[in-house]
């Protein structure tokens, strides 16, 4: 890579903190507990609107792996979510009032307070309906992975996003709060994904999956991204650029390796396809506030309306993290 | 007659803590080392914590940075202090603050009661030694190392190049042979006294001064010149990976722990409760008198390294992107590519798959969509058979095809029609074994009821591409087996070459075609590529038909075909 083409991706990036910074101002805190936050704590950051039914089993998903503390962005929830999350103890919770898709999706309200709370420590940037797998998740807590890191001297950790299903239409079993998204969406595609590499900015860019299976067979290179990139030992000059899919400097999107070898990464398993999906879909049409002018939920709009089932005879039933590293989705590296 | 240990510790306290008291305790003197660039109110913390132990001594304290001389004066120092304060100990035993005892050491004690005069230190000449990092192995001994590794690595690495370019080599001091090995070892008082009381001492300490990672090689070298009985191994079970940096251990990896019979083992993740409870309980037993035996763990490191250096051959996934011939195989399993078989053959792929008992697709490339086995519309891995998702990647593809249906031998038909995306990828691919008819594309286009101007056409195009596609196969780089008659030859005898090709499909099996696949009608196909050469084009990929002369109907076409050959 040139000088050139570092000073451009330099000034992209300042660009993207420079937003940060203006919609900071878009950020009330409605629970600021940022004060208890330790120097070694893991952080989650997650932004949501409308999420009050997952929250339950989220923030038990990520307390008993490990996470010390939750920096939540609220836009404009009308279902409680807001209440819900005040009260809890290890949550900081800030309201936006602005636009999701002003803000970049979010990333830039996210951006803006890991820059002031992030610093220096292993931050977790997930969304109400991903769940973060890593290798030995169930014997080793998030920490004994981040210190693992830490001794390598790696910065990142990449988890590609895993869409989950259920068997059957996907509004046919209704989820219950505080109830295991993956009891009822269990499935997922195994081995039709594509990777290309994204030369400019290092990272890779996977597509596939039972979305692009379903909804963009005709044009599969407009189908959802899966790569992401959401665990990052934070330092106050980085800053997210697309969602979660790819971070500044470059360097910290180099989670894979070139030479044959296996880098170990993770999963965010993604229970997006649950019945909650049709209503927020519809919602989310009206709203117009999701990537490429809700491209997607309009495809999956019309998807749904013919067949709302994404299963098929091949789809793999989920059992544990092994699994996946076996079907090749995710890797122990040199970690064992 | 005990074991001392002298610990040398930095961070994790309450863990050193722990074990210092638990040998401590059992009759074991303890001298700790603190490096000095820890705060004094937490070093002052730790010393309090064990003041009541009367068999625990603190050092001297030195700063140990990585790779330099201080942790070698850290542990001279602990070692006189406990040689002298502690006239009992036969045998020290160098651990460290992230050291966990696997066995009571009252077994340890037995076992070095019953070898009381071996000094337990893995040491090896710089000639043997592979596991280095960097390539810096002998060259440890006879350049300077000024720079910190760690913090001024580009510096590090000019200084190491500039003093090889003006050939610099520092002598090594009369007698000393460069020794190096593991870092934690258990030496007797016998020679650990001979190795801190020699008159040379300044002279060998000035040299190891400058030497790079000395704890790697002043006591290993040293114990050379003194004892009487080295035993080159480490009794501290210590696993590094491929950047040099310690295998850390988990709470599950309890039961290997256990199994492996070893005296200590570091590196301990400070949060491993389950492992400092089990193995740090006053009741825990060993297994008498065993021999340390690691062989489990060192597998199951080595495959760690080995999945992190060369990965699984096959799989493309989020942290595995391997550029162009350094994949460690293309794709993870051969497969046979077939090229004008079903043109030439009526009922090819069942025959195929009766023959040979694997997978056998159509056309999984063609324009309409990928013709998988048994015309499924989804197959393994949920790979789709749409030919927009398909043709997105083909290559792609191709690979989840063969990495989702390991295990099964995958066979598909090729030709000129198909998106021609993968023909370099399965050129240079060892699994690949492409078998080609050239110029059975012709077949269907003589069977087929449209127009000749058409017909034509689609003949010039078609063979274009396998003529394209015939010269990537004769790359020099090829990789694939390749085998091309023209479809004249194949004709003239189609067993020999079937058989040749199930054979190394399936080589073991070793069974003798009997029933070969039908061969459609050939009657008046001479005539028809001479009427195509009248039309102005030139078909030269399927060899020689004479018009007129129709080729031999195969033996069989008036009833089952059998073949009867004799022995080749």
């Amino acid at each position: 890579m040139g000088l050139w083409n570092s000073y451009r991706l330099r000034l992209k990036r300042r660009r993207w903190r420079l937003q940060a910074l203006l919609k900071r101002r878009e950020l009330t805190a409605l629970a600021d507990r940022t004060g208890r936050i330790g120097p070694q704590d893991i952080l989650v950051f997650t932004t949501l609107r409308n999420e009050r039914i997952r929250l339950p089993y989220f923030l038990s998903y990520y307390r008993a792996l490990g996470v010390d503390h939750f920096l939540m962005v609220d836009n404009l929830s009308t279902d409680g979510s807001r209440e819900y999350l005040a009260a809890q103890p290890d949550v900081s919770l800030w309201s936006a009032k602005g636009s999701y898709k002003a803000a970049n999706f979010g990333v830039d309200w996210l951006n803006g307070l890991q820059m002031r709370h992030g610093h220096g420590h292993w931050v977790l940037v997930v969304d109400p309906d991903e769940f973060f797998i890593y290798p030995f998740c169930d014997t080793r807590p998030i920490r004994a992975l981040t210190d693992w890191l830490d001794a390598c001297e790696i910065r990142s950790f990449g988890a590609m996003l895993l869409d989950m299903y259920p068997k059957g239409s996907i509004r046919a079993q209704a989820y219950r709060e505080g109830q295991d998204p993956f009891e009822i969406a269990c499935w997922f595609d195994s081995g039709n994904y594509t990777i290309k590499r994204n030369h400019w900015m290092g990272n890779l860019w996977i597509q596939g999956g039972p979305r692009a299976r379903t909804f963009f067979a005709d044009a599969p290179g407009r189908a959802p991204a899966l790569n992401k990139i959401p665990l990052v030992k934070w330092k106050r000059h980085y800053t997210y650029v697309s969602s979660t899919h790819m971070l500044l400097p470059r360097g910290l999107n180099h989670v894979y390796d070139e030479w044959g070898g296996e880098k170990t990464s993770g999963c965010l398993l993604h229970a997006k396809f649950l019945n909650t999906f049709a209503a927020k879909a519809e919602e989310e049409l009206t709203r117009r506030q999701h990537y490429g002018a809700s491209k997607e939920y309009i495809a999956y709009d019309s998807g749904l309306r013919d067949r709302d089932d994404l299963w098929c005879k091949w789809s793999e039933k989920y059992i544990n993290w092994r699994q996946l590293e076996i079907l090749g989705l995710m890797s122990k590296g040199n970690w064992a | 007659m005990s074991v001392g240990f002298i610990m040398l510790c930095h961070t994790a306290f309450d863990r050193a803590e722990q074990v210092a008291r638990y040998w401590a305790e059992r009759d074991c003197p303890v001298v700790i080392h603190v490096d000095r660039r820890v705060g004094a109110d937490r070093a002052e913390g730790f010393r309090a914590a064990l003041a009541g132990l009367p068999n625990v001594a603190f050092g001297p304290r030195f700063a140990c940075e990585w790779g330099t001389w201080g942790m070698v004066a850290a542990t001279q120092a602990a070692a006189e202090l406990m040689l002298a304060r502690f006239p009992d100990v036969r045998h020290v035993y160098l651990a460290s603050g992230a050291c966990l005892p696997l066995r009571p050491v009252e077994e340890l004690q037995r076992y070095l009661d019953q070898r009381p005069h071996t000094d337990f230190i893995e040491s090896v000449t710089t000639e043997d030694v592979t596991w280095t990092v960097g390539g810096l192995d002998a060259e440890r001994f006879t350049l300077r190392f000024p720079f910190a590794w760690k913090r001024h690595r580009k510096l590090f690495d000019r200084y190491v190049r500039l003093q090889r370019r003006v050939g610099y080599r520092r002598r090594i001091p009369k007698g000393l042979v460069p020794h190096m090995g593991s870092q934690w070892w258990c030496l007797t008082r016998q020679t650990l006294s001979a190795i801190l009381e020699d008159p040379r001492r300044p002279v060998f300490d000035r040299y190891f001064r400058r030497v790079w990672i000395p704890d790697e090689s002043y006591f290993q070298s040293m114990v050379r010149l003194y004892s009487r009985n080295v035993e080159s191994r480490s009794l501290t079970l210590s696993k590094f990976d491929f950047q040099g940096k310690p295998h850390m251990f988990y709470d599950d990896h309890l039961q290997l722990l256990r199994r492996s019979d070893c005296f200590v083992a570091r590196k301990i993740w400070p949060q491993a409760e389950r492992l400092y409870r089990t193995f740090l309980a006053p009741d825990h037993a060993g297994s008498a008198m065993a021999e340390p035996n690691p062989g489990k763990i060192d597998r199951l490191f080595a495959k760690a390294v080995e999945r992190r250096t060369r990965g699984r051959p096959g799989p493309y996934m989020q942290s595995r992107c391997p550029n162009e011939n350094w994949e460690n195989g293309r794709t993870a399993a051969p497969y046979s590519v077939f090229e004008g078989f079903t043109e030439l053959f009526e009922n090819f792929e069942t025959w195929l798959a009766k023959s040979i008992g694997g997978r056998v697709h159509g056309h999984l490339f063609a324009p309409d969509r990928a013709h998988l086995a048994g015309e499924e519309r989804v197959y393994n891995g949920a790979l789709s058979d749409s030919a927009g998702l398909r043709d997105y990647d083909a290559r792609a593809f191709l690979t989840n095809l063969i990495w989702n249906t390991r295990g099964e031998r995958q066979c598909f038909q090729f030709g000129p029609a198909d998106n021609q995306a993968v023909s370099w990828f399965m050129a240079l691919d060892a699994n690949a074994q492409i078998s080609v008819i050239s110029g059975a594309w012709a077949v269907p286009l003589f069977q087929s009821n449209v127009n000749f101007s058409e017909i034509r056409r689609e003949a010039a195009r078609l063979q274009k591409i396998e003529g394209e596609h015939l010269s990537i196969l004769r790359t020099p780089h090829l990789k694939a087996r390749v085998r091309v008659w023209t479809m004249a030859d194949f004709v003239e005898n189609p067993m020999e070459p079937l058989q040749a090709i199930v054979d190394e499909i399936s080589p073991r099996t070793a069974r003798r075609l009997t029933e070969a696949p039908r061969m459609v009608d050939l009657t008046g196909f001479g005539r028809f590529l001479q009427n195509l050469k009248n039309q102005g084009m030139q078909p030269h990929l399927m060899g020689d038909f004479p018009v007129g002369e129709d080729p031999q109907e195969p033996p069989a076409r008036h009833g089952r075909p059998y073949l009867v050959k004799g022995a080749r």
